[in-house]
């Protein structure tokens, strides 16, 4: 028996749910994803894969909220592109549909395999459906978090008081919120004081 | 200037730096240094009278040294705040039996030399770096003999020379005989856009800052004659091609060509420029007065903490890092801090302020808030397995763990400190830590997943999220080809990855483990990835003594915007994982067959509890 069953999950029954998203050509172009689809439906627990052609996108999100819905999923893989890119999206799409945001994982198939496999469809599949195996094991063990809220100080440093920081804190400073500008030298105004008459209107720096 | 200076809601620190930073979005603690000015700013009425009888004189920087200024001085006539400062480096007020004039004539009796730095704490929600530029330093490009020849100045130089309230009252005289020059030569690229010397990168400003230079001296000096040497002009903003056009029907000459040579003539100090005109194809020798040359931006690293205050990282060309290049331009990977001006990348005066205004209402999001959203992503104790043993304390980059050896009192985690890199995690030798997001038991199954089919042909990758996973995305937006056998498991610290986990790897049969985190200066968890090397040492020698070899476990630091590494370190471990045998893994997996994982006693809870 493998660990990980050995490290029992607790008694839900699982029902995961995945999206391959080819994002036009950007993951289509280089690698199979229908196939990787298909491949998904066999993994454990999988109770729909689904293709979309931009996940992101209006109809890809209400297609993950209709099948979280219709096939009452617990937990939602996507394969599309970096987590940086678009991980707040999908947690906010299924926190619509009353999932809690961190029974969601996302697989890097564009970033991390579409991309950098622009020549061999072939390997890159078979990368791409492991890469989803992958994703849908870690998902399986995915918990609800929750978000603490911490209380915001009203207030912003600046640090460096040339032209960008000064207008950085006139600005915030004009909202309403306290600034403190430090500044290492003795004045503000940092190499722009230092320049005669700017471009492209020939007036003062100062 | 004015202003900000008079802002009620700005209270300005000048003559400071910041020393520290902690906390978290929302909630920064920052403590900064009021260098001692030795003068009180709140008395300080600038008279000058403390200037006039300093007898030490200093180049003036301000000036770029064209003048003097004295121990006790203004930086600039407008400074804000409008006060005197003594430069104690300067002084020789340090022993008063050698000097004290200026205490004698102050009036406001407002010199003090006893007065001592200052640390101020301030809490605030956001940061905003604007912390700025060096310029270029020529001196290296030998050919220009800049500092060998008086005659050939900077183009900063140049704005002192030009400006009325400069050395000269905006009289343009060249150095050597104080007379107006007849012919002036600029060179344009000074420092930029060379592989060789200087920087790779354009540095935006220095074709517009010539063009207005020309202007301007066209203005002043219609007779003067003014030669540009270029390689492009990028005139690429608005109302610039008219400046440009400005420039050019006033008589300036543009010739495109980047001068191999000056020398100067020993008698008059004129300069003699060789050239290659490569739009006539022919060498061409021009006499100048006077040459400037057009030097371009460098990033600051002299005396900057601010990059390891904030844990932020750097770009290839050393500019400041953003969070992502289009989508997120203002705000840097550490929530709550956003960059302003040309810390992040060269600009000129109006994309500065363009990017400070958007900083501000980057900023603004965060403030207007009472109460801010943070990721769940923690650890937590489980107080019956802890034995109290301060290792995870120990380890703890925030120091946000209490407990008591001595009393015996369980770990336990101050959640609102912790950042969740689960250092603490990996190093706890009882398992009685749990990361939350990632566990023990979901990254165990990741590996699973990676090794039950044809392990031979796999790598088994870890990857911090705020580095080497992010460089695994940059190799991806730059299309840079590897090879398909890599498999990531991203942690968001390499300071995540517990021994037990490669070890497990290598018992499923792995041929090749890489361990993969942020540079140590980048760390985003202070210095979480310090235990990930040691820790990497520690399992070096643990590999050796079971017969593995040690090389088949890596370890690499890879920023977010080393594509080209990540690339390059994917080719490399794929090329080793060739070269480990189907004999070494069997063998591997035999040495490792007793291997038990952390926090036995844990998983027998946990099952029977199911049960």
């Amino acid at each position: 028996m493998k660990l990980s069953e050995v490290l029992s999950r607790g008694a839900e029954e699982l029902r995961v749910g995945v999206f391959v998203c080819e994002c036009g050509l950007n993951i289509a172009g280089s690698l199979d994803c229908e196939e990787v689809r298909k491949y998904a439906e066999t993994l454990p627990d999988v109770k729909v894969a689904v293709l979309n052609k931009y996940t992101c996108a209006d109809p890809g999100q209400n297609e993950i909220k209709k099948h979280v819905k219709e096939h009452n999923l617990n937990r939602v893989v996507v394969a599309s592109c970096s987590p940086r890119m678009h991980e707040p999206t999908f947690r906010a799409c299924i926190a619509d549909v009353g999932l809690n945001p961190y029974l969601f994982e996302m697989v890097n198939l564009r970033e991390h395999c579409s991309w950098v496999h622009l020549h061999d469809r072939k390997a890159a599949t078979d990368k791409a459906k492991d890469m989803v195996k992958i994703g849908v094991a870690r998902a399986r063990f995915l918990e609800p978090q929750i978000e603490k809220e911490v209380p915001v100080t009203n207030k912003a440093l600046v640090i460096g008081g040339g032209v960008a920081g000064i207008q950085a804190a006139l600005d915030l400073a004009d909202t309403g919120y306290q600034v403190y500008l430090v500044e290492k030298e003795p004045s503000i105004g940092g190499v722009m004081a230092q320049i005669d008459k700017t471009y492209p209107t020939m007036d003062c720096s100062i | 200037m004015m202003d900000v200076g008079r802002h009620p809601k700005v209270k300005l620190y000048t003559y400071s730096e910041v020393e520290k930073v902690s906390g978290y979005v929302g909630n920064f603690k920052v403590t900064i240094r009021k260098k001692a000015k030795y003068v009180d700013e709140t008395l300080c009425n600038a008279c000058g009278e403390c200037a006039k009888v300093c007898p030490v004189v200093i180049p003036d920087e301000y000036q770029m040294g064209f003048s003097s200024r004295k121990a006790i001085y203004m930086q600039l006539p407008q400074a804000v705040p409008s006060t005197y400062v003594i430069n104690m480096n300067n002084c020789l007020g340090n022993n008063p039996i050698a000097c004290g004039k200026c205490v004698e004539v102050c009036e406001k009796k407002c010199i003090n030399y006893d007065m001592q730095d200052e640390l101020v704490e301030v809490e605030v929600g956001t940061v905003i770096v604007g912390t700025g530029l060096e310029v270029y330093d020529p001196t290296q490009l030998d050919e220009y003999g800049y500092t060998r020849f008086d005659n050939v100045i900077t183009s900063l130089e140049f704005e002192r020379l030009i400006c009325a309230g400069g050395p000269t009252q905006g009289h343009f005289i060249r150095p050597t005989d104080h007379l107006t020059p007849k012919t002036i030569g600029f060179i344009q690229c000074v420092g930029s856009r060379s592989e060789k010397r200087g920087n790779p990168y354009c540095s935006n400003i220095c074709c517009m800052n010539t063009v207005k230079d020309t202007v301007l001296l066209k203005d002043h000096y219609p007779d003067i004659e003014i030669k540009v040497f270029y390689m492009d002009i990028r005139a690429f903003g608005k109302g610039f091609e008219d400046l440009f056009k400005r420039s050019k029907e006033g008589g300036v000459k543009y010739i495109r060509g980047i001068p191999g040579d000056i020398e100067e003539d020993p008698e008059t100090k004129n300069l003699l420029l060789t050239v290659e005109n490569t739009t006539a194809g022919k060498i061409e020798k021009y006499n100048l007065d006077m040459v400037v040359l057009s030097i371009g931006y460098v990033p600051r690293f002299k005396n900057d903490p601010v990059q390891q205050l904030l844990t932020l990282s750097r770009t290839q060309d050393g500019f400041y890092m953003e969070s992502h290049p289009k989508l997120k331009p203002i705000d840097a990977p550490t929530k709550g801090v956003f960059f302003a001006g040309v810390a992040e990348s060269p600009k000129d005066i109006k994309d500065s302020v363009t990017q400070a205004s958007a900083a501000a209402a980057r900023a603004g999001i965060i403030l207007s808030k009472n109460k801010l959203k943070v990721e769940a992503i923690t650890s937590m104790v489980d107080k019956e397995m802890c034995t109290a043993c301060e290792i995870c304390y120990r380890a703890c980059p925030f120091k946000c763990i209490s407990v008591d050896r001595e009393k015996k009192i369980p770990a336990e985690i101050i959640e609102a400190a912790c950042a969740g890199c689960g250092t603490c995690g990996a190093e706890c030798p009882f398992g009685a830590v749990t990361m939350r997001h990632f566990t023990d038991r979901q990254i165990i199954s990741q590996i699973d997943a990676i090794l039950d089919e044809n392990p031979e042909e796999k790598v088994v990758v870890f990857a911090c999220n705020w580095c080497s996973y992010a460089g695994g995305d940059m190799a991806g937006i730059s299309r840079l080809q590897y090879p398909t056998s890599p498999r990531l498991i991203k942690t968001m610290c390499s300071g995540r990855v517990d021994e037990h986990f490669v070890l497990y790897a290598f018992q499923k049969g792995a041929p090749l483990v890489l361990v993969s985190g942020c540079h140590f200066a980048d760390c985003h968890y202070i210095d979480a990835n310090r235990w990930t090397q040691r820790r990497v040492e520690r399992l070096w020698d643990k590999l050796e003594k079971k017969g593995i070899r040690p090389e088949r476990l890596q370890l690499e630091w890879i920023s977010a915007a080393e594509g080209q590494k990540f690339a390059k370190v994917m080719r490399r471990v794929d090329e080793m994982m060739r070269k480990v045998t189907k004999e070494e893994i069997e063998f591997t997996k035999q040495a490792l067959s007793d291997l038990k994982p952390k926090g036995t006693k844990k998983v027998k809870v946990t099952a029977k509890a199911v049960a």
